[in-house]
């Protein structure tokens, strides 16, 4: 009957084997397949990771010069970076933040010709969480949240997220003010 | 005497989370017979062979089962590379067991949890679960994933694991390997457990051979079958393959069967990671299989062998793909075991068959 009892009475003295989520995380490893992300500057808007995917969630516009990808369609499976020409893929170790509607992620891609002239507007728009202008209507941005100062964070809450860290705080905050 | 009575199990049952329908018919708290029915969950992943090609199916096929996801992509991969008469590097054969006897561990560390759970051993089923996140987080470090992993690809697999990740490996597992004997110690030297499993749910050996079963429920039957020992790709670098069987065929047996493989998978784990070859861990395939050529494949999964077979059609999507998963097997000899037991005990034998009805209705 106490055969198990060295073993549970020993977990009374070690460290808990939970954390305490959201306001403590485990890191994540490096390798770990969170969301896809395209390096613009080299694709060539070949339409391979298209063909490949298994869901069908990228869509290469080469009118419009735009990646596609429907985040919540996307199984994390790698295929498209293991295909790509370019090698332009990758995987991100974080994981798409969860938004109320599904919506396209849209990256558009710099025409490598005319590069010199305007190179400000394709680097960024990587990020899982920011629709791109074009992306279908509701989905309301996550990364809108961070411009507003907090409101329904009150003391007791502000000082457990003083002690941890910045990023990780930040992302606590959003998901609190997006509920 | 008293009156038949037929009692509905499942498809929801606290017990027991997979979709199976059991009608009991029950005279005076003894089970009479017992008809299972399935057909609640069917998917039709077999069909989609026709829409995916043949590298884009591994996807498909690691989602056949939660629990089995890695052996049913490596279990694909090999049919499909017997299909087109490739041969995959010895180190992605090594790798590709490793990673599949993790997933063994995992799943009977997660079964022995569900069991204790069953019998209302809370404390045990904790343990237990606390043991096996230690092996999901190997799993997330080297394939990036906790439950589907999507490593493995035609002609090999896509990530490697370096010497220091696979020394960490053995000493996470000499450090599991520790405490599940003590989990161990409870689960098969404990009266209260003996008391509720001794004697309970026999399947005479006959009647396992007869029905097919397989597995180590078909071990725990006195069985001596288990694919691994035909020694098919890194299996057969072993020095040593011993059997693990038992000649009691009642509930206990499934448990000290299941139990003493974890320790078995952890031993294979230590002895390939020692021997693994360096060099590539991949080939490229090219082209697709050709009209008309067939080739079938098994593998030991957690559950038991499952038998694969393809056939081509000359273009990159197959003809026909068919699997043939443990559980499909062993619902005949749960019927067995059932009839004539006590209605208290139906979830423990129901538990120690342990059926996976996601894996086999596809
Ligand atoms: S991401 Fe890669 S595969 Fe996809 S269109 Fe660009 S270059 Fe081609
Ligand atoms: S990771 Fe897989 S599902 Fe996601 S976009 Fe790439 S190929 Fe498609």
């Amino acid at each position: 009957m106490f055969k198990l009892g060295k073993m549970t009475f020993g977990s009374l003295f070690k460290k808990p084997e939970t954390v305490k989520y959201p306001f403590e995380t485990k890191p994540q490893p490096q390798g770990l397949k969170g969301h896809i992300v395209l390096d613009a500057d080299n694709c060539i808007l070949c339409g391979m990771c298209e063909k490949s995917c298994p869901t069908d969630c990228i869509t290469v516009n080469k009118d419009n010069r735009t990646w596609n990808i429907i985040p919540f369609q996307c199984i994390q499976c790698g295929y498209c970076t293991q295909v790509c020409p370019k090698k332009c893929l990758a995987m991100d170790p974080n994981y798409w933040a969860a938004s109320v509607s599904k919506s396209t992620n849209s990256v558009p891609v710099p025409d490598q010709k005319k590069d010199d002239q305007k190179p400000a507007k394709a680097a960024q728009n990587n990020e899982p969480v920011a629709n791109a202008e074009k992306a279908p209507e509701p989905a309301k941005p996550v990364s809108d949240a961070d411009v507003k100062e907090p409101v329904a964070i009150d003391g007791e809450l502000e000082a457990k997220l003083a002690i941890m860290d910045a990023d990780k705080a930040e992302r606590v905050r959003k998901a609190l003010l997006s509920r | 005497m008293g009156q038949k009575t037929i009692i509905p199990f499942g498809p929801q049952h606290p017990v027991l989370p997979e979709p199976i329908h059991l009608d009991l018919v029950v005279e005076d708290e003894v089970v009479l017979e017992a008809v299972p029915q399935i057909g609640f969950i069917h998917r039709g992943l077999e069909r989609l062979v026709r829409t995916k090609d043949y590298n884009q199916f591994i996807y498909v096929a690691e989602r056949i089962c939660g629990i089995c996801a890695f052996g049913h992509s490596m279990g694909y991969a090999e049919t499909i590379e017997k299909l087109m008469g490739v041969e995959i590097p010895k180190r992605a054969e090594y790798l590709r067991v490793i990673w599949h006897e993790l997933s063994r561990i995992h799943s009977h560390i997660l079964w022995l949890g569900l069991a204790a759970d069953a019998f209302g051993h809370e404390a045990l089923f904790m343990h237990c679960w606390r043991l096996r996140e230690r092996v999901l987080d190997l799993f997330e470090k080297t394939t990036g994933g906790r439950v589907i992993f999507s490593v493995v690809k035609v002609g090999g697999v896509n990530r490697d694991i370096d010497r220091g990740t696979l020394d960490e490996f053995v000493r996470v597992l000499e450090g599991i390997k520790d405490e599940y004997n003590q989990i161990c110690n409870a689960f098969l030297k404990d009266p209260s457990v003996y008391n509720r499993t001794a004697g309970v749910g026999v399947i005479p050996t006959e009647d396992a051979l007869g029905l097919s079963m397989v597995g180590p429920f078909a071990r725990a039957s006195n069985v001596n079958y288990d694919v691994r020992m035909l020694g098919n790709g890194a299996y057969g670098d072993l020095s040593d393959f011993k059997l693990i069987t038992s000649e009691n065929c009642d509930c206990y047996a499934r448990m000290e069967v299941r139990a003493a493989e974890v320790v078995q998978s952890i031993e294979i784990i230590e002895e390939l990671a020692a021997k693994i070859p360096d060099g590539d861990i991949a080939v490229p395939v090219k082209g697709a299989p050709a009209d008309g050529a067939e080739a079938c494949n098994s593998l030991e999964q957690p559950r038991g062998e499952c038998y694969y077979f393809a056939k081509g059609n000359g273009t990159k999507n197959l003809e026909r793909m068919r699997m043939r998963t443990p559980t499909s097997q062993n619902l005949a000899g749960m019927a067995v075991a059932l009839k004539g037991c006590d209605i208290a005990d139906v979830n423990m034998i129901v538990l120690t068959i342990d059926p996976c009805i996601s894996c086999t209705e596809r």
